[in-house]
């Protein structure tokens, strides 16, 4: 069992290695593990870009031993909710990680000037971070330190872009030029610690106590993952197929949700985009799938001809919504323009396209205006987006340094909060499909459809009471903490059911049944809520977007009366499990 | 090459079969990991193949691995005898013999020896374990005439 825990002290530039077997037998790993790391290490007042804020990079059991199971979890205090940061990646991150021989990272501190780390095998190096500090763009961060550093092909590169440095409250952590801890603002929590990025290498081998079975299961569980059509949709079209079905549903939100379905949604739809623009399909480190779809995009220099670049842009459903339908954007190329702009910052696609929304109708209802904005943001209008993407970073007027901590706190200060797509302080993914999605964005913990795919849920069960959507939510979230713990990619949630992962467990020397693995996701789904509330999570806080009620959704005009009995409902059930 | 074609005939190979189809999972690297039946390993410390990006995966990939010298430098370097060249190209590894100098991975112009946890080294001996592996058709293991 991998059961160190690398502590490392940006105040002092030291660090230390904790075994805990004890804390991975009970939790696994990933989500299970770093709750109780954050409750070990932080104090749940501390200002989240303060020094006092901790940093946990978690994996789990199932990592490198098996395929579909190469997630990290980070967990921190969010800088843009106040609340329970978590938000999770793929890349080579997880693989890395246990390679050089951890279960998990603490990053506690701040750094007096710029530093990036390196972790390699039992050394953690400081590096001298200035001259990285001050480069707006995470692609050239990475490929100066790709340069600088050894392990081509086997280390994981974490970091940030300007958004961070600058503290956007959603900036993000941006692994292996493609893959994103993307939401609640981990980025600015590196940069409040004058952290530029962090690589992990390490070429450390564990053994299984069952030889035997070992390489039973895994033939077993590649054979699923390869022949079955339980992950066929992410092979071809990518996340990016859900486009054309959620509009038809209407439920793909448009123009800030003014509507739920887009007129141009073909044009940027997974098709389209595969038809037209698809390069290159990549995968995660010990993953068959290969979800990670780039599109090649070409432009033209306006004033030099027979000069092109061409550009590498990775594309998922979420930025499409975020950058394209919420932004009335449904010309291919310009919606890879801003989603490579968004990349090269180093933001959170979704929070960036939802705030920039929310600017568009305050400006077009004259609650700001273009001395505020500098620029005339209109939906539909790439060049004015891509300009808004620059302020959001260089933050030039107020307007813009409030709009850089994100859309319910520009909100509070121009108002618009009726029209302000956040919950919980987090702004919305891309699905209105009806009373499970917005209880999911409300009552999830890290406000992420992830959660608990209410998404999902509203498409497959029409006619659930507020009570029954609850508890499906909360069945589906506890669930997720075990596969989250493990980590294996929620993707491959059908591959790896309770029986599958006991099985697989078996022979790494944990033993622990289908029925047990279940009842530990109830349980991590408790301490994970007890956290929350230490960080300060009220539930009567919370507030909803009168807009989500204003534009039919899957389920038709939703009433706000079914949302209080769900979320009194709700509020009895926390209270019982606290 | 005739010479050659006399020399390989019949010979079993890992071979790169469409490196653009190349996604970067690194499923080669661990199965080379699991390849002994008796003892599987977890990781990719002793792997002896490993899937790169050409500085991003977005401009490509390469999959570096013994390609099976006629005349192995890294053969003629070891002090020890713990790699010796095979009959129809490549090396044999003993090893028991091996001393962890290294002086194979500085010799082999691929860089396709790579060291393990331990010190001691990993290279590719033609086995063909990997290549059930691969789900996209990148590398194949077969009969290889020249």
């Amino acid at each position: 069992m991998r059961d160190a825990v690398l502590i490392i002290d940006l105040d002092n530039y030291t660090y230390e290695v904790e075994h805990r077997p004890e804390l991975f037998e009970k939790w696994l790993g990933g989500t299970g593990v770093a709750v109780q790391l954050m409750r070990e290490h932080m104090n749940p007042k501390a200002d989240p870009l303060s020094p006092e804020n901790v940093i946990v990079f978690a994996t789990g059991p199932l990592t490198p031993a098996y395929p579909l199971a190469s997630k990290t979890v980070a967990m921190f205090k969010s800088p843009l909710t106040g609340n329970l940061g978590e938000s999770h990646a793929g890349g080579r991150t997880a693989v890395s990680i246990a390679a050089a021989g951890y279960g998990a990272i603490v990053i506690k501190g701040a750094s007096k000037k710029p530093v990036y780390l390196v972790v390699e095998n039992d050394k953690v190096y400081f590096r001298d971070g200035r001259v990285l500090w001050g480069i707006p763009d995470s692609l050239i961060v990475g490929r100066i330190i790709a340069e600088n550093e050894p392990g081509r092909g086997t280390r994981t590169m974490m970091r940030i872009g300007g958004a961070g440095e600058k503290l956007v409250r959603y900036s993000c952590v941006t692994t292996e030029t493609y893959r994103h801890f993307g939401r609640l603002g981990l980025g600015a929590v590196f940069g409040s610690k004058k952290l530029k990025a962090l690589i992990v290498r390490g070429r450390k081998k564990y053994l299984p106590t069952d030889a035997k079975k070992y390489r039973e299961v895994y033939d077993e569980i590649y054979k699923i993952a390869i022949e079955s059509d339980a992950m066929k949709k992410y092979h071809l079209l990518g996340t990016a197929a859900n486009v054309i079905p959620l509009n038809e549903l209407k439920a793909l939100p448009t123009r800030n949700l003014k509507a739920a379905r887009f007129e141009r949604a073909e044009d940027i739809s997974g098709e389209a985009l595969a038809e037209y623009n698809l390069g290159r399909r990549i995968a995660c480190s010990h993953c068959p799938v290969a979800c990670i779809h780039l599109a090649a995009l070409r432009l033209p220099y306006e004033n030099e001809p027979y000069f092109f670049r061409t550009i590498m842009i990775s594309y998922d459903y979420e930025l499409i919504y975020s950058l394209g339908s919420m932004l009335g954007i449904g010309n291919r190329d310009d919606l890879l323009r801003l989603i490579h702009r968004v990349e090269t910052y180093g933001l959170d696609a979704m929070s960036t396209g939802v705030c920039l929304a929310w600017a568009t109708e305050a400006l077009e209802r004259g609650i700001v205006g273009e001395k505020d904005t500098l620029v005339k943001l209109a939906f539909g209008d790439v060049e004015g987006y891509l300009k808004a993407i620059d302020f959001i970073y260089e933050q030039p007027t107020e307007f813009y340094k409030h709009l850089a901590m994100g859309v319910s706190h520009a909100a509070e200060v121009y108002g618009g909060k009726e029209f302000a797509l956040a919950f919980g302080g987090n702004e919305m993914p891309g699905y209105h499909t009806g009373y499970a999605a917005v209880l999911n964005y409300l009552i999830g913990m890290r406000h992420s459809h992830l959660d608990s795919a209410g998404y999902s849920l509203d498409q497959k069960a029409k006619e659930l009471s507020p009570e029954e959507t609850i508890d499906r939510l909360i069945e589906e979230e506890s669930w997720r903490q075990t596969l989250s713990s493990l980590v294996v990619c929620f993707f491959a949630r059908g591959i790896y059911t309770p029986e599958v992962i006991s099985k697989a467990l078996e022979p790494l020397s944990h033993s622990i049944s289908p029925d047990e693995l279940k009842k530990l996701g109830n349980e991590i789904y408790r301490e994970k809520a007890r956290l929350k509330v230490d960080l300060g999570f009220n539930l009567d806080e919370l507030s909803i977007p009168k807009r989500i009620f204003e534009t039919p959704s899957l389920h038709g005009k939703l009433s706000e009366d079914f949302v209080r009995k769900a979320l009194d409902y709700y509020r009895k059930k926390l209270r019982e499990m606290l | 090459m005739k010479l050659s074609k006399k020399r390989w005939g019949g010979v079993k190979r890992l071979v790169v079969e469409d490196i653009e189809k190349c996604v970067g999972c690194g499923l080669c690297m661990f199965a080379c990991s699991r390849r002994s039946a008796k003892n599987p390993e977890i990781g990719n410390s002793s792997s002896a193949i490993l899937p790169v990006s050409l500085s991003g995966f977005e401009r490509g990939a390469t999959v570096i691995f013994c390609r099976a010298c006629e005349e192995p430098p890294c053969a003629q370097v070891c002090p020890s005898g713990a790699l010796k060249p095979k009959k129809g190209g490549g090396v044999v590894y003993v090893e028991n013999l091996c001393l962890g100098c290294h002086y194979c991975v500085e010799a082999c112009t691929l860089n396709a020896i790579f060291v393990r946890e331990d010190g001691k080294i990993a290279v590719c001996i033609h086995c063909g374990y990997c290549a059930d592996y691969c789900p996209h058709g990148v590398i194949a293991y077969k009969e290889v005439e020249a």
